[in-house]
């Protein structure tokens, strides 16, 4: 696992993502979930290459489910793509490392 | 950078994974490029339990772990990355490059184990309802659905295994499938009946996938009487067939009207070099036994051909 990836908590959740500087990237995941351990290379990739212009985070479906609940998250992964506070871009199941690219790139 | 091998196995599942075994074994320089991790498409079961061996069943990622750590004993290199095309090397009869990530490898041989993802049915909303009750995952998304109705649709191994995955968390499965009779393996389909939570919906196809924000309910139409029904369920997991990894080989491999890459018996496309195993592969079981007895295949049939290259044979 990258150290350029943050876990972050229900609690750390409006601090870390909402009033960030950086666009943000959250994925939801959880340890039984395949496809969650199939993103997470591409996940560290994304965060060493942007590193300085985006903030890649994520957070634990199983740990933390008060923000989960809010965003109405029923399927994982589920990327979110937060910018100032405001969701930019939403997509669940795998993405490859392309994919996530473009994802990404149009907010930064 | 571009590096030189004898073999580039595209995909790393079972039978990419038992190709670089037999191919390490036989002293090939081999790479094995996955964009995922090591496992592929079996990592969304729950369990696995009709691989011979392990009598008590294994965990997926447990055996897809051993697989590779049993490819890398025997000098396979497994990168993380995603193969973006192969072509013919221009510079070199009979080679191919493989463009990795942002670099193009040269390999004597290629062997494809991209494997099959699940199909989409392409009901209306269905796309838009995806992480809001439409699911291909259910180890992943069911614990989401505990205590509610969901429709599994399907009658296949697949959807029978998430059906029963699901009767032990939700507190309804319908399972809507559009014959009489369900098409799994005979102890699924036992199984099946026997959970009392299990609701079968034979002789129907659904119709459509109803809700706004997330899903409230399916509709199904029976094929014989033509009645509809409507299921109130906040959850619908496809399980409606295979569509295969294969739209990047577009024009250098035949390929079937579903998009199965054809070989004959030695693992062989119609392309010479090429190789193809398991899933993405035309052929009529797909499981985790038969991905590994083609790996296999593949990787002997390209230790083979570079023999004959060698021999100046090709």
């Amino acid at each position: 696992m990258s150290e350029d990836v943050i876990h972050v908590t229900d609690a750390a959740f409006d601090e870390e993502v909402l009033k960030a500087q950086l666009p943000v990237l959250v994925d939801f995941w959880a340890t039984w979930c395949g496809p969650c351990m199939m993103i997470a290379p591409a996940l560290d990739k994304i965060a060493q290459n942007y590193k300085g212009k985006l903030k890649v985070v994520k957070v634990n479906v199983d740990e933390n489910m008060k923000i989960p609940a809010r965003y109405g998250i029923s399927g994982i992964p589920t990327l979110y793509l937060f910018k100032g506070g405001e969701i930019k871009e939403r997509k669940v199941g795998y993405l490859s490392l392309n994919e996530l690219e473009s994802f990404v790139t149009p907010h930064l | 950078m571009s590096e030189m091998y004898d073999v580039i196995i595209i995909g790393a599942g079972p039978a990419g994974l038992a190709a670089a075994i037999y191919a390490g074994r036989s002293r090939l320089n081999t790479l094995v490029v996955e964009k995922g991790i090591p496992g592929g498409q079996i990592l969304v079961t729950d369990w696995i339990e009709n691989y011979p061996g392990f009598p008590d069943g294994i965990a997926p990622f447990d055996l897809m772990d051993a697989f590779r750590r049993q490819a890398e004993k025997f000098g396979a290199k497994i990168v993380m990355e995603e193969v973006r095309g192969i072509r013919p090397d221009p510079s070199r009869a009979g080679g191919w490059l493989v463009a990795v990530g942002a670099a193009e490898h040269s390999a004597r041989a290629v062997i494809l184990t991209t494997g099959a993802a699940y199909r989409r049915l392409n009901l209306p909303r269905e796309a838009e309802l995806i992480g809001r009750g439409v699911s291909y995952c259910a180890t992943c998304d069911g614990p989401f659905f505990r205590d509610q109705a969901v429709a599994v649709i399907g009658g296949g191994d697949s959807a029978l295994e998430e059906a029963v995955f699901l009767a032990r968390l939700c507190r309804r499965v319908y399972v809507v499938h559009r014959r009489d009779e369900f098409r799994a393996v005979k102890v699924l389909v036992e199984r099946a009946l026997n959970e009392k939570r299990i609701l079968p919906v034979t002789s129907s196809t659904v119709t459509r996938i109803v809700g706004t924000e997330t899903v409230e309910a399916v509709e199904v139409r029976n094929v014989q009487t033509g009645k509809v029904d409507r299921l109130e369920v906040a959850g619908v997991f496809l399980y409606v067939g295979l569509l295969p990894n294969s739209e990047f080989l577009a024009g250098q491999v035949v390929r079937d009207d579903a998009g199965y890459v054809i070989t004959d018996d030695e693992m062989l496309t119609s392309t010479p070099a090429v190789f193809a195993a398991g899933d993405v592969r035309k052929k009529s079981l797909r499981q985790i036994s038969t991905a590994v007895g083609d790996g296999a295949i593949a990787a002997m049939s390209a230790v083979r051909h570079l023999q004959s290259l060698q021999a100046g044979h090709v």
